[in-house]
């Protein structure tokens, strides 16, 4: 593992960045349009609905949550299909970089384009809606932590995807948030699914991460169960994604895709 | 003079399609060898398996005697490559690029290598510029430098000189030539510029069909295929007996 490299590729993307107004503005654009729309539906769902009364915050607070699970996993694709785009892949891979060191850099790369979108959008809820995420306390870091491993995990697995069938898998970078929202019961609880949705859910990460927040924003209670199951699943998945990664690669070097995958 | 690239019975198939088989050849220092024949005879696929982007069906590839699939980072250390076919990111500037890579291959004392290539390579007035709004011959000569950053002991070049235009392209043989002689690395030239090899290459391979169909200096190749030049001995080989004749 070599520190340099993993800098070396993070200070790629960190140029594209900086350099460019538009991308920074897109980054902060998307979540605080998110917070706005959420905050307004949530002020309806607070004098309508029994069940967020007195509880303003919790779609919002979802909101932020999901969107910096959304940017997380948004993020790490976007930083390989920009790759792939600039037609930069033959020299990425012909560098001595280990997969380890492109993995752990485009990872902290996700985070610091994520936390660029999400500051801002933490930052309006409260002159807009009076409401504070830090509301969550302590545990608010918790459940930012496994949403990241989580985003991180789809972000490798979508990756993987593209190392093995080249660009047409773009699509599918674009709609797997999609996908696993519903099962996320990121706005409502598990309970408004049906049976065999519930069971996919349990398996996910989401449902207990998104649980534990209402838990603590309705109730004022912690269930440390929720947050442990949460990190114990995102364990399993970023190691089956990780695995697939390499496995990945190895079929790319084998069909001749890493050759081919910006043509 | 040592082989410094020596490649032995080289075979991939992709599922049933041979692209290339049994190909065996070294490059020696201070050599450069040409790689010649039409789209899709292998040539571009061998180049893969060298850098370790392509996994050979069967057949080695060593680098000073280090084989590529048991040591592939350490060996990617010493190698380099230039494509048209493959660009730098276009929205950083020129130093950028050259910054990124130079962490890449995790360069000591960058900042000097930088100014090296930047003085080799008369990059001065383009450091500041974005490389995606450089000129086709602006493009190549960054190209170069990022290809040097890390001072390699073997260079692959795929159409080096493809899109350029003949000045710009003398410039980037006169280059090669002479960066060659100064620091004695071995170089891969593909190219279909028959007058390129002619002038750069020592000994040549002619690829068809995934194999090696014929080797030798350019002299020896015009000389055993009675022809006048380079090209009319790739026109030969490359076609058919039926359609030359």
């Amino acid at each position: 593992m070599n520190l340099i490299r993993i800098y070396g590729l993070f200070l790629r993307h960190f140029y594209l960045i900086t350099r460019s107004f538009p991308r920074i503005l897109d980054l902060i654009y998307w979540p605080s349009i998110q917070i706005t729309l959420w905050g307004f539906i949530s002020n309806f769902f607070a004098s309508h609905s029994t069940y967020y009364n007195n509880a303003v915050g919790v779609i919002l607070t979802c909101a932020i949550l999901y969107d910096f699970l959304f940017r997380t996993s948004i993020g790490f694709n976007m930083l390989f299909l920009e790759e792939i785009w600039s037609r930069n892949f033959t020299n990425l891979f012909i560098a001595p970089i280990k997969i380890s060191e492109i993995i752990i850099s485009l990872v902290f790369t996700a985070l610091i384009r994520a936390l660029i979108g999400l500051v801002p959008a933490i930052l309006l809820t409260s002159p807009l809606f009076g409401i504070s995420i830090l509301d969550l306390g302590i545990y608010l870091f918790f459940l930012f932590l496994s949403l990241y491993f989580f985003g991180i995990t789809l972000g490798i697995l979508v990756s993987a995807g593209l190392l093995r069938f080249g660009p047409s898998f773009e699509n599918i970078a674009w709609s797997t948030m999609f996908l696993l929202a519903p099962f996320g019961c990121i706005y409502y609880p598990i309970e408004i699914l049906p049976e065999t949705f519930q069971k996919i859910a349990y398996s996910l990460p989401l449902v207990y991460i998104f649980e534990e927040a209402r838990s603590i924003l309705i109730d004022k209670t912690v269930n440390m169960e929720n947050i442990i199951t949460a990190f114990s699943l995102n364990g399993v998945y970023l190691i089956i994604a990780i695995s697939l990664f390499y496995y990945s690669f190895n079929q790319a070097r084998k069909r001749g895709t890493l050759i081919n995958i910006g043509e | 003079m040592k082989n410094l690239v020596e490649v032995k019975n080289l075979k991939k198939n992709y599922g049933t399609k041979k692209a290339v088989e049994e190909v065996s050849f070294s490059i020696k220092e201070n050599e450069i060898l040409g790689l010649l024949g039409p789209n899709g005879c292998g040539k571009t696929t061998t180049i893969g398996m060298m850098l370790g982007l392509l996994k050979p069906t069967n057949g080695e590839i060593f680098i000073e005697g280090k084989k590529i699939e048991e040591n592939r980072i350490e060996i990617l250390q010493k190698i380099n490559f230039i494509s048209p076919y493959i660009e730098l990111p276009k929205k950083l500037t020129v130093k950028q690029n050259l910054i990124v890579y130079g962490k890449l291959y995790n360069i000591k004392n960058l900042n000097n290598r930088i100014e090296y290539l930047i003085e080799k390579l008369r990059l001065f007035d383009l450091l500041n510029s974005v490389t995606g709004e450089l000129s086709s011959g602006q493009k190549n000569r960054v190209s170069l430098a990022k290809a040097l950053i890390n001072d390699p002991i073997v260079l692959l070049l795929d159409e080096p000189t493809a899109s350029l235009d003949p000045e710009i392209g003398d410039y980037v043989r006169t280059f090669l030539e002479n960066y060659k002689k100064e620091k004695k690395i071995s170089i891969l030239l593909a190219s279909h510029n028959m007058n390129e090899v002619t002038r750069l290459c020592k000994s040549t391979l002619m690829m068809k069909e995934g194999v090696i169909v014929d080797q030798g200096s350019p002299e020896e190749l015009i000389k055993k295929h009675g022809r006048q030049n380079l090209e009319e001995v790739f026109l030969k080989l490359s076609r058919s007996e039926d359609e030359f004749n």
